[in-house]
């Protein structure tokens, strides 16, 4: 399957004298995590699937800085943005699609302040508008009424108001999306933000992403859907800590659109 | 002598409201320690949410019990002070309910205060409840020890009082009961002192009445020392809130000039600094103490009514780590009130008490348990920003004590050298495409 993947570099574009329609931001996680890099392909396939004329910065690319900020190293972030921002403005990037809430947020509402303007697109929102745009047809297939939770991830949803593009296209794989009792603006973490996937929890009785799991089985699901590698990774682990790997599959929405057209 | 009860009622006015105005002072002064920052953006949009948030009430009601209690609380504080008016005016001028010439009107309005004065009533011991019999879980942290848990009950009882005077009160003018308009509760109340001689009745309404509204002035000076004064403090503090996405965080200027000048080829590093430089006080990075934070965060410290509604979404305290959002604030303001004293107390001089926010009040392990998920910000009916203290509280743990846990100096080192968290080559970036 791999070498049917067509991932195009911003550098093989400028060689050409072409600019992509978008750049796609694949992060740190969706490069090097094998579990990200799984939503990567899955993402990349549906790109392929809707012609749509997308470049990575494959090498060039480099941390946002997110982790850095939130950790309280803001020389190290500014650092990393100002590198980022000088590549992108380079190639003249307009618009961004990323796959990570936490890459989304740092370069749409952080780098502008420093020099880069672009327009951000977190992954969910860009697969809506192709839908929109009927570029891409999502069908249920093995998906049609299963019930799927969504849990938010707090870059995309508090942080940034995106609610509803991941939760529209859970509904229009025609499977039963249930709500857990903390949800959307409510929505508990997962426990990884704030550079916490990088280090030791603090002493305390229960780790964050055990009490978010405890929620998400709460509504009986047969899939945890995230739009967020980490939350992925943490929601996996938690699934695994109560031993319902079997029955319950942690899916990022773009492998759950890619999977339903046997991509 | 017939001017001895306006000479009374004019000293405990000018006594009442010019202490109250002096502490204005100081806390204006206090919440100018901090750094300053230009908030003169967006008007519109901010009187919007002072109007939605302060004045309507908007976040207050996604807790539905919580929140329609204290609407009627609310209402009926503002409402029923308009009776203050009439009171001051009758009691600088000897008479006796000057407005009540307004005939149905009037007895249409005091109906409605009495109206608002028991369902107020009943929402405060309901709140009471809450506090002391039911003792939601909020309520009982360890940062609502002593102090703030008196002061929640105080502000309470003088609810009920306050309420119950001006029953009692409307209740035993005769008077005002026999215009029979308005006296909608009262009227029921007026019969328990059935027994009583005119005189004593009388008696009981003047005493009533001078401890309504010396009560109400108490209230008013208490506000100053308690988390009270929320009630004047939500309306400055949803106008300053925050306007930009949640997400986003503020860049530290300081350290943008500092990476400007590193990535600019002509900056010469071996310049000598300018003149006067090197007088000059370097710039800190991040927050140790109060009078580094910004003052909108210190004016959110003095605003927090200590709700809890931020502690009680916050992932790390709901699994036992020992942050909890409200206790941030709640230092904040404690260490602001002390450093506010020693100013006062050294002729409008700080002295350095070797103290500071950090490590005397709030710990390391408290700001790196925080995953910065926004959950205490969103769940603030005030708009108060927690988050933006704790970071930068990390900022300074970082940048100037290089104090942070170890795994995070290896996640740091490995961005710096590699370009990802992960100690992974960055020339292998795009190898995914070929797994």
């Amino acid at each position: 399957m791999s070498e049917l993947l067509k991932v195009p570099t911003m550098a093989e574009f400028m060689a050409a004298g072409k600019q992509p329609e978008v750049l796609f931001w694949v992060g740190c996680a969706g490069s090097f995590d094998d579990r990200a890099k799984k939503i990567t392909k899955a993402f990349v396939k549906l790109l392929n699937k809707a012609n749509v004329e997308f470049a990575v910065l494959g090498t060039e690319e480099s941390c946002t800085g997110d982790p850095a900020k939130r950790s309280g190293n803001e020389f190290l972030f500014q650092m990393q943005a100002v590198t980022n921002i000088e590549v992108m403005n380079a190639y003249e990037i307009k618009k961004i699609v990323t796959t990570c809430p936490h890459c989304f947020n740092t370069i749409k509402n952080e780098y502008p302040e420093l020099g880069g303007n672009y327009e951000v697109m977190h992954h969910t929102q860009f697969l809506k508008s192709l839908l929109a745009e009927g570029r891409l047809t999502i069908e249920g297939g093995q998906y049609k009424g299963k019930r799927i939770t969504f849990h938010d991830p707090c870059y995309l949803g508090r942080a940034n108001q995106v609610y509803e593009a991941p939760r529209d296209l859970i509904r229009k794989l025609d499977a039963e999306l249930v709500e857990m009792k903390s949800c959307k603006s409510r929505g508990l973490c997962c426990g990884a933000g704030g550079a916490q996937m990088f280090k030791e929890p603090e002493k305390g009785n229960k780790d964050v992403n055990i009490e978010r799991t405890e929620q998400a089985l709460e509504t009986k699901p047969q899939i945890i859907a995230a739009g967020c590698p980490f939350c992925n990774t943490m929601m996996t682990d938690g699934v695994k800590n109560k031993e319902k790997e079997n029955d319950i599959a942690v899916m990022d929405i773009a492998e759950l659109i890619a999977n339903a057209q046997d991509l | 002598m017939d001017y001895l009860p306006q000479i009374l009622f004019a000293i405990a006015l000018i006594a009442g409201i010019g202490y109250f105005a002096r502490n204005v002072k100081k806390l204006m002064r206090n919440i100018k320690l901090g750094r300053d920052v230009d908030v003169s953006d967006n008007k519109s949009q901010r009187w919007k949410n002072m109007t939605m948030i302060a004045l309507g009430q908007s976040k207050m009601v996604k807790r539905p019990i919580a929140g329609l209690l204290h609407v009627i609380v609310y209402v009926g504080f503002v409402v029923i002070n308009i009776e203050v008016l009439e009171i001051i005016i009758d009691g600088l001028t000897g008479k006796h309910r000057i407005f009540s010439s307004a005939g149905a009107i009037y007895g249409f309005l005091i109906g409605t205060f009495e109206i608002l004065a028991v369902l107020v009533f009943v929402s405060v011991i309901v709140f009471w409840l809450r506090r002391n019999v039911i003792k939601l879980k909020r309520f009982l942290s360890s940062e609502m020890k002593g102090w703030p848990k008196n002061d929640g009950n105080m502000i309470l009882y003088f609810e009920m009082v306050l309420m119950t005077l001006f029953l009692v009160m409307n209740a035993t003018d005769l008077k005002f009961q026999a215009m029979d308009s308005g006296n909608i509760i009262s009227q029921h109340i007026t019969p328990w002192f059935s027994n009583f001689s005119e005189h004593s009745i009388h008696l009981i309404e003047r005493t009533a009445w001078w401890l309504h509204i010396l009560g109400i002035l108490i209230f008013l000076n208490y506000l100053y020392f308690s988390k009270h004064l929320h009630i004047l403090l939500a309306f400055p503090n949803t106008y300053y809130g925050k306007l930009t996405p949640k997400g986003q965080f503020e860049n530290n200027e300081a350290v943008t000039k500092e990476v400007k000048m590193m990535m600019d080829p002509n900056v010469d590093p071996f310049a000598a600094p300018p003149e006067g430089a090197e007088t000059a006080v370097p710039a800190k990075f991040g927050a140790s103490d109060v009078k580094d934070l910004s003052w909108v965060n210190l004016l959110n410290a003095y605003t927090c009514t200590e709700c809890g509604r931020c502690t009680s979404e916050c992932p790390a305290n709901q699994t036992g780590k020992k942050l909890s959002p409200r206790k941030i604030m709640m230092d904040t303001r404690d260490r602001l009130e002390e450093v506010g004293k020693n100013i006062d107390a050294n002729k409008g001089e700080f002295k350095d008490d070797g103290k500071q926010l950090l490590g005397d009040y709030i710990t390391n392990e408290e700001l790196w348990a925080c995953t910065s998920c926004n959950a205490c910000v969103e769940a603030c009916p005030v708009s108060i920003d927690p988050l933006n203290i704790i970071m930068q509280m990390r900022q300074y743990l970082v940048m100037e004590q290089s104090a942070a846990p170890m795994e995070l100096n290896n996640m740091m080192t490995n961005i710096e050298n590699n370009g990802a968290p992960w100690p992974y080559n960055q020339m292998d970036r795009l190898n995914w495409k070929d797994e």
